[in-house]
């Protein structure tokens, strides 16, 4: 097919094959040896919204059922009552190819969903065990206005991934996506699915405005601590946000959202002493990289000392509570000076608390290769990163080792 | 002694185009032909390793400033063309294979010898 590269040029290209989009991922592959350790990927994702007709049969409220499959039937004149995502362009108009041309990859017509055959191909290019799956569109539903459309489409949604994803490969697990706009269908979803054996946790949705500190949330939290299964906070961008999307250019509102929205989540849940409120209950902070982590770190600690009476529950400095939260490594920013980055590793005592993610396959996706070439750890701390942290996090069974690529 | 890899025919080359041949078992290189001038490089983006010459090759993008400073919008250059990587993204100067955005990553350059109507890369 043709893809417009100015505004009036074209360029023919092939069809999207991720296989071979990734084939150099797979050199690296097999000249460093990925299968001889196993590697976790924390954060994938997959496009639900293009399996949104299937997904809306699960919604349980018959008015909100019917909305979506008209919605997905026909359309709607190109409203949509499901994404209140705004503009954006993550793929640079364009130019991260795998954006425009996914549409023209094929899959086999078998039994097995084509998110797990797409999955599995980029799996196997980078020599990953297993995943963690999270949706793409969704990350946004935590700003729609309406609460139960979160609620009805998160339930509906969780039951679609579990029946038909999950339950087809056993190399793709998720963090459940939690409701959080409406607190009681964010109970009711830890209760319904908490305990499920491909459910290795529970995801909020950063991109929002309520505040994880809320007593609303806390039979919740107990809920999870309970279960034994981390929280993870998935970020993302909001060009409608009236500070950080305060830009002309998609490049500010991705380096500053991804980030922000995490750090005031991450904030409030410290400084309120959630961790000594549930004391097993782990954090996640995904997708926010990790640059930002020593800036948070230095401005608690800085202002707890001269503010202790507002924290008063805190037992140490925040930057002590966060050394124990996990953070998944992607995007992972490469300094030029890759000091700056190995004492972020250390501030964060990444040996244990640092989680390779991919973000595949988004445009800033992460290959093993950003961990595994780093010239300051040695092996057991790459294998930790890559997979050793997350099998020991969620309490992954890995004894049916994987992939079983060929070599290339 | 660098080795020869034949190409093509020079005749099978119009203005802007590329092709991408084996270097060895592993890896390939881009061939180009643009602005009249031939390039090669190696299909491996210095940031993660991605195949950049398999992305689009698009015009530099510039921004209008006027006589008053003021931003009047963006246009294509086409005398700098880039080569995309599709993995992410980044952009090279097919003049000298740098990254337009940090100049000291590159992708490896290859020299490219036209005898007659063969078209060799040197590697």
């Amino acid at each position: 097919m043709d893809l417009p590269i100015s505004d009036i040029h074209k360029q023919s290209v092939k069809s999207l094959d991720t296989s071979s989009l990734l084939k150099n991922a797979a050199r690296q592959r097999d000249a460093r040896k990925f299968s001889s350790f196993p590697i976790i990927d924390v954060d994938c994702h997959h496009y639900e919204n293009e399996s949104l007709s299937e997904i809306v049969k699960y919604i349980d409220d018959p008015v909100l059922k019917q909305m979506g499959m008209v919605y997905t039937g026909g359309g709607t004149g190109g409203q949509t009552p499901f994404n209140p995502a705004g503009v954006g362009y993550q793929d640079v108009a364009g130019r991260v190819t795998r954006y425009p041309l996914r549409k023209t990859e094929t899959t086999p017509g078998d039994d097995q969903h084509r998110d797990v055959h797409l999955s599995l191909r980029w799996m196997d290019a980078m020599g990953v065990d297993y995943v963690c799956l999270f949706p793409t569109p969704m990350l946004s539903l935590g700003l729609h206005p309406q609460p139960e459309i979160e609620a009805a489409l998160a339930k509906a949604y969780n039951r679609w991934l579990l029946e038909n994803i999950t339950a087809k490969e056993e190399r793709i697990k998720t963090m459940m996506y939690v409701p959080f706009s409406d607190p009681d269908a964010a109970y009711e979803t830890v209760k319904e699915f908490g305990d499920h054996p491909d459910v290795i946790g529970f995801m909020i949705v950063s991109v929002r405005y309520q505040a994880v500190h809320s007593n609303a949330y806390m039979k919740t939290y107990a809920l999870m601590e309970e279960l034994g299964k981390p929280l993870g906070f998935h970020s993302n961008y909001n060009w409608n946000d009236r500070l950080v999307g305060n830009s002309n250019r998609f490049l500010v509102t991705h380096a500053l959202g991804f980030t922000v929205y995490n750090a005031v989540h991450l904030c409030n849940w410290v400084v309120n002493a959630m961790p000594e409120r549930f004391p097993k209950l782990k954090t996640v902070w995904i997708e926010s990289g990790l640059a930002w982590i020593p800036w948070v770190m230095q401005r608690l600690d800085n202002d707890y000392k001269m503010r202790w009476s507002e924290a008063p529950s805190l037992k140490g400095l925040p930057s002590d509570y966060m050394r124990e939260m996990f953070y998944t490594s992607q995007p992972m920013e490469m300094p030029d000076n890759l000091d700056v980055l190995k004492t972020t590793f250390d501030l964060i005592n990444a040996d244990d608390q640092l989680l390779w993610a991919s973000d595949y396959p988004h445009w800033d996706m992460d290959v093993p290769s950003v961990i595994y070439d780093l010239p300051f750890l040695d092996e057991r701390q790459k294998h930790k990163m890559l997979g050793g942290n997350a099998i020991d996090l969620f309490n992954l069974d890995i004894s049916p080792r994987f992939p079983n690529y060929k070599p290339v | 002694m660098a080795k020869e890899i034949l190409v093509g025919k020079a005749s099978e080359f119009k203005e802007g185009d590329k092709k991408i041949v084996p270097n060895g078992k592993n890896s390939e290189i881009g061939v180009y032909l643009v602005h009249g001038n031939w390039y090669a490089y190696a299909n491996l983006c210095p940031h993660q390793g991605g195949p950049a010459c398999e992305g689009l090759m698009m015009a530099k993008v510039e921004e209008v400033i006027a006589e008053d400073k003021t931003f009047q919008g963006m246009k294509f250059n086409h005398d700098e063309m880039h080569i995309v990587c599709p993995w992410h993204g980044w952009e090279f100067d097919i003049a000298n294979g740098e990254a337009v955005a940090d100049r000291k990553w590159s992708l490896r350059k290859f020299e490219v010898d036209v005898r007659g109507e063969d078209v060799y890369v040197l590697a």
